[in-house]
C-alpha cells in the first residue's frame, strides 16, 4: 500500500485511489465541481488541482492516482494560485447573477469563489450567453450559468442509464443539452439537479418559491415507493418547499426519484382538513365529535364479523398498531393491509422480505426478476441493480415483459409459467442460478398479485431452496414491495385473524351486505365500487377514492406531518419525522384512532406516541433496531400449484401517479401527460 | 465559430447507398467487438459525402448502426467543425484565416472571394453552387494561406491567384492542388536553406568499433580513479 505526505500527514492508502480520495482521508478538503465520488472521473474543472513536489505543474488531484513517496501540498502558495486562477477562468463566462438564482446559498461556485475568488474580475469583454435547454417538467436549465463540469451527462449515462444529456460543440461553444431538446426520460432525473454545482440545472417545480436559508430542514423517510428512501423535507411555515435525498449508502446512496422528489406539491391539494359526515346522501362538514358520533351510532350493535378495515399503502405503523387494536377490540378479524391481495405468508416473514437488501444486490452474480419492473417500482433499488451490472460478470435474467430497465438481460418469457421451469430446473437459467455464488430473485406485486400467486411464492421457494440461494449469511429470496406501509402492516400482524376476510373478502362482503362497516386507512387503490352499501369510515389525507365512498371522513396527517414508522421492503425500519402541522382540523392518525376509541368505549391502552411504540416493539421485534435490518428465519413457505401461462399485469403503470399525494400533484401530472401520455418535444412559446 | 446546432429545415429520411453500406460494413470490422462506437466519424464522413451535409436523419441512422446514444452521435457531429451541419453547395470554399494565413495575406483572399462571389462566409451562392466558409487552422501553415475546396488544398494564394482559382471553379476545370507560386511539398521559397550539402560526403563517417573501444577504456580508467580514491 503506497505510503505519501498529504499536507504534512503521512497516511497509507489503497493503491489507485487519488489524491483527491486520499487527501479526504488525511483530513485535507480539496475544492472540486466535476470530480463525484460515484461518478466516473472527468477531471475537466481543474478546481481540486494541488502541488505535488517533483511535479513541474500542479495537478489534478481527481484524476492522479497516489504514488509511494509523494508528498502533496493541498493548501500552498503555488496551489491556492493555481486555483485562483481556474476560479477567474470559471468566473470569465459565469454570469453573476447570484441574487435570482436558486441554487443561491447552497451554490458550490459561490462558496469556492468566497475562498479562491478574486474580489474583482479582470476580465472586461462580452460575456457569453447561451439558450436555455428544455429537459422536461423536472429540471429547469439556465444553461449561461454552466460550468461544463458534466455531472448530469456522466449521471443520467452511468446511474440513470439513459444518455440522453451530451454537451455539443467545443472550447467556448460547448453546451450540455438534451438531443433536440427532449425531455429527460429516467426516473432519477431529478438527482442532476442536485449534482449540478451551479445554478444551471435548478428544481423547476420549486422555483423561485424559497431561499434554501429560510427552510427548516427535517430528516424524513420517504413514502411513494416501498425503498424507504431517506429524505431531508424542507418546509417554510406550513408548506413542504422540496423534498431532497439524504445519504444512507445501504438504502438510496444519496439520490431520489423523482415521484418522491417532485410530488410534495400534492401535499398542497385536495387535502382533507376537516371531518365530514354523509348527511342526505352529501359529504357535509363536522365537528371531530360530530362525526366520532355518527361512527358510535353506526358501530352501535353491529358484531365485530361485520366490520372490516383496510389500512392503505402509505400508513405509518403506528396508527396500524393502533387500528389493528381497536378492530381487536371490537372483535373484528377482518383486517388486512393488502390493498393488492398480494399473495405473500404473513406468518413467514422472510415470505415477504427483500432479504438480500438494497445494498447486497452489489453482491449478487445471478438476478432473477418475476414479475417486476423495477425501475417503475422502485427506481433507486433499479439503480442499484444497474450499478451491479455495471461493475460485469453478473446475469440477469427476466421473467415478465421486456421493457427497458436500463441494463441488458436474457428476456426468459413473457409468461408467468416460465417461473415453474426454472424451479423444476429445465430451463438453463436455472443452471445459472445453480452455478453463481450468490444469487438472488426478486418477486414483484405483478407476481404476487395473480390467482395463481401462491403457487408463483411457493415456486419462488422452491427456486431459493434448490438453487442454493440460501446459505449462511446469504438469502437471495427477495420480495419487491410497491407499498412503503405494507412490510411494516405485515410486521404488525394486519392480516386477517383466525376466520377473518382478506382483502377480497371484506369487499366482497360489503357488496353483499356480510360486512356493513369498512374502515379505510389511507385505503384507496381499491374497488370503491363495492363499497356502496357499506358504512365507510374514511381516514386519510388526501381527497381519493376511499374519501369519495366514505360516510364519515376523519382528516389524518400526510407523511410529512406525523412522527412515523415505516418499514421499507428489506424490513429496516426507520423513523419518519413531523416537518410540518397537518392543516386544519387533521390530527396524526394513531391519535384520531386512540381518540375514537375512548368515544366507542373500547379505550386503547396508550396515550403518546412512545407509548405505541412500545407496543409496536412488543408485537415484533424489528421495531427494536430503528435503521437496521433484522434477518429473516427462513422457513418453508407458498403453495404448490399450477401457475397459468399469461403475462403478469403490472401494478405501477403509470410511475408518476401511485398514491394520492402523487395523484394530486400538478408536477406529477405534468409529468403523467409529457412521459406517459407521450408528449416528449418542447413547449412552445405561448405554452402555459 | 459559433454554436452549432442541427439545421432547421431537415429532410425526412436518410439512406446510406449500397456502395457505401458495403463500405461502412468494413468500417465497423476494424474494430473489435463492442467498440462499435469507434466507427462514428467515419460513418459521419460517408453521410457528409453522400448528401454534402450530416441531415438528422443520418445522425439518427448512425446511431441505430453503432448501438450507441444519438446524444453521442450528435456530440460528434457537432464538435467537428468539418462536419457540415447546414446544407452546402456543389463546391465549398473554406478559407483559412487563423494566425498563419492572416500574417501571410489570408485577408487579401477572403477579399478575392467576397469579391468575386458576391457572398460572405457562411453563405452559399445564388445559384447553390459554391458555399464559403472560414475554417481555423487547416494543418498547412507551412504554406499559408491556404484555401481547401473540397477535399483539396490550395495554398500560396494571393488575390490574384485566388481570384483566378474561383474563375477555373466556375468553369467547371479547376487545377491541379498545391502550391500556386510552384513549391514542392514544404520546401522553402526559392532555394533551400538547410541541409544543402550532400551529408555523405562531407561529414566523416564515424568508425563503430573504434567508439566503442574508446568508450569502454575511458569507462575502465573512470573505474580505477575511483577504486583508488
Amino acid at each position: 500500500m503506497p505510503k505519501l505526505t498529504i499536507d504534512g500527514v503521512e497516511i497509507e492508502v489503497d493503491p489507485g485511489v487519488t489524491i483527491l480520495q486520499a487527501a479526504e482521508q488525511a483530513g485535507s478538503e480539496i475544492p472540486r465541481f466535476c470530480y463525484h465520488d460515484r461518478l466516473s472521473i472527468a477531471g475537466n474543472c481543474r478546481m481540486c488541482l494541488v502541488e505535488v513536489e517533483k511535479s513541474p505543474k500542479p495537478v489534478a488531484s481527481c484524476a492522479m492516482p497516489v504514488g509511494e513517496g509523494m508528498v502533496v501540498h493541498t493548501k500552498s502558495e503555488k496551489a491556492v494560485k493555481a486555483r485562483n486562477g481556474v476560479m477567474e477562468f470559471l468566473l470569465i463566462n459565469h454570469p453573476l447573477d447570484c441574487p435570482i438564482c436558486d441554487q443561491g446559498g447552497e451554490c458550490d461556485l459561490q462558496d469556492q469563489a468566497l475562498a479562491f475568488g478574486n474580489d474583482k474580475g479582470r476580465y472586461v469583454e462580452q460575456k457569453r450567453a447561451v439558450k436555455d435547454k428544455y429537459m422536461g417538467p423536472i429540471v429547469s436549465t439556465i444553461m449561461t450559468r454552466c460550468i461544463h463540469c458534466t455531472r448530469c451527462v456522466r449521471f443520467v449515462d452511468e446511474i440513470g442509464g439513459v444518455a440522453e444529456i451530451g454537451a455539443t460543440g467545443r472550447g467556448e461553444d460547448t453546451e450540455i443539452t438534451t438531443y433536440l431538446e427532449q425531455a429527460l426520460t429516467s426516473e432519477l432525473s431529478g438527482n442532476v439537479v442536485d449534482l449540478c454545482p451551479v445554478g444551471a440545472l435548478t428544481n423547476k417545480p420549486y422555483a423561485f418559491t424559497a431561499r434554501s436559508w429560510e427552510l427548516r430542514k427535517t430528516e424524513s423517510v420517504d413514502v411513494l415507493d416501498a425503498v424507504g428512501t431517506n429524505i431531508r423535507v424542507d418546509s417554510r411555515g406550513r408548506e413542504v418547499m422540496r423534498v431532497l435525498p439524504r445519504l444512507n449508502e445501504w438504502v438510496n446512496e444519496e439520490w431520489l426519484a423523482d415521484k418522491s422528489r417532485n410530488a410534495c406539491d400534492g401535499l398542497k391539494y385536495q387535502r382533507l382538513d376537516q371531518p365530514y359526515v354523509r348527511r342526505d346522501g352529501k359529504l357535509q362538514p363536522a365537528e371531530w365529535n360530530e362525526a366520532f358520533d355518527a361512527i358510535a351510532g353506526k358501530l352501535n350493535g353491529v358484531s365485530g364479523q361485520k366490520i372490516g378495515a383496510l389500512v392503505g399503502d402509505t400508513v405509518d405503523c403506528e396508527s396500524t398498531m393502533a387500528l389493528k387494536d381497536l378492530m381487536t377490540a371490537l372483535g373484528s378479524e377482518n383486517t388486512d393491509c393488502r390493498q393488492d391481495g398480494a399473495a405473500v405468508d404473513p406468518k413467514v416473514r422472510a415470505s415477504y422480505l427483500f432479504n438480500t437488501t438494497i445494498a447486497g444486490i452489489e453482491e449478487a452474480d445471478a438476478i432473477l426478476l418475476i414479475g417486476t419492473n423495477p425501475r417503475k417500482e422502485a427506481p433507486i433499488l433499479n439503480a442499484r441493480i444497474r450499478k451491479r451490472f455495471l461493475a460485469g460478470g453478473v446475469k440477469i435474467g427476466v421473467i415478465g415483459d421486456a421493457t427497458d430497465l436500463t441494463y441488458d438481460y436474457d428476456h426468459i418469457s413473457g409468461s408467468a409459467d416460465a417461473v415453474s421451469k426454472i424451479a423444476d430446473g429445465s430451463h438453463p437459467f436455472a443452471q445459472i442460478l445453480k452455478d453463481a455464488e450468490r444469487p438472488m430473485l426478486v418477486l414483484g406485486m405483478a407476481a404476487l398479485t395473480r390467482a395463481d400467486s401462491a403457487a408463483i411464492l411457493g415456486a419462488g421457494y422452491a427456486i431459493a431452496d434448490s438453487t442454493g440461494m440460501v446459505s449462511g449469511d446469504w438469502n437471495g429470496f427477495n420480495v419487491l414491495h410497491t407499498a412503503a406501509a405494507r412490510v411494516g402492516a405485515l410486521d404488525v400482524g394486519f392480516v386477517p385473524g383466525e376466520g377473518g376476510k382478506d382483502t377480497r373478502g371484506i369487499l366482497d362482503g360489503a357488496a353483499s351486505g356480510d360486512v356493513e362497516v369498512v374502515y379505510l386507512l389511507g385505503a384507496d387503490e381499491i374497488d370503491t365500487a363495492k363499497l356502496k352499501d357499506a358504512f365507510v369510515i374514511y381516514q386519510g389525507h388526501h381527497g381519493d377514492a376511499g374519501a369519495h365512498v366514505a360516510d364519515v371522513i376523519l382528516p389524518g396527517a400526510a407523511y410529512t406531518e406525523k412522527n412515523g414508522t415505516y418499514v421499507n421492503t428489506e424490513g429496516r425500519a426507520q423513523l419518519g419525522q413531523r416537518a410540518i402541522f397537518p392543516p386544519g382540523d387533521a390530527r396524526e392518525d394513531w391519535s384520531i384512532i386512540r381518540a375514537l376509541s375512548e368515544r366507542l368505549g373500547k379505550t386503547l391502552p396508550y396515550d403518546s406516541l412512545e407509548q405505541v411504540r412500545a407496543k409496536l416493539r412488543d408485537t415484533s421485534p424489528d421495531f427494536t433496531h430503528i435503521d437496521d435490518v433484522v434477518t429473516a428465519e427462513w422457513e418453508k413457505f407458498g403453495a404448490a400449484g399450477s401457475i397459468e401461462a399469461s403475462a403478469f399485469t403490472y401494478p405501477v403503470a403509470n410511475y408518476y401517479q401511485t398514491d394520492p399525494i402523487s395523484r394530486a400533484s400538478r408536477t406529477m401530472a405534468q409529468c403523467t401527460q409529457d412521459f406517459v401520455m407521450g408528449k416528449t418535444e418542447k413547449a412552445t412559446g405561448t405554452h402555459g | 465559430m459559433s454554436t452549432r446546432n442541427l439545421a432547421k429545415n431537415q429532410p425526412e429520411t436518410f439512406a446510406f447507398t449500397d456502395e457505401h453500406k458495403v463500405r461502412i460494413e468494413k468500417i465497423i470490422a476494424k474494430y473489435p467487438e463492442g467498440y462499435q462506437a469507434s466507427a462514428v466519424i467515419p460513418l459521419l464522413d460517408l453521410a457528409q459525402r453522400q448528401d454534402g451535409w450530416v441531415t438528422k436523419p443520418a445522425i439518427d441512422l448512425i446511431a441505430e448502426t453503432l448501438g450507441m446514444p444519438v446524444i453521442r452521435v450528435l456530440e460528434v457531429a457537432t464538435f467537428y467543425t468539418m462536419f457540415n451541419l447546414n446544407p452546402v453547395g456543389k463546391c465549398h470554399i473554406q478559407v483559412c484565416t487563423s494566425l498563419s494565413c492572416w500574417l501571410r495575406g489570408s485577408n487579401d483572399v477572403v477579399k478575392a472571394c467576397s469579391d468575386k462571389l458576391g457572398i460572405k462566409f457562411g453563405e452559399t451562392t445564388a445559384d447553390g453552387a459554391i458555399t464559403l466558409s472560414e475554417v481555423e487552422c487547416a494543418g498547412a501553415c507551412v504554406n499559408a494561406p491556404v484555401v481547401a475546396v473540397g477535399d483539396e488544398y490550395y495554398e500560396d494564394l494571393n488575390y490574384e491567384t485566388m481570384s483566378k482559382l474561383i474563375d477555373t471553379i466556375k468553369a467547371g476545370n479547376p487545377p491541379a492542388p498545391g502550391s500556386a507560386v510552384g513549391r514542392q511539398g514544404a520546401e522553402p521559397e526559392g532555394n533551400r536553406t538547410s541541409l544543402t550539402t550532400d551529408p555523405t560526403q562531407t561529414t566523416p563517417m564515424q568508425d563503430l568499433a573504434v567508439a566503442k573501444q574508446k568508450h569502454e577504456e575511458a569507462q575502465e580508467a573512470a573505474r580505477k580513479a575511483k577504486e583508488n580514491a
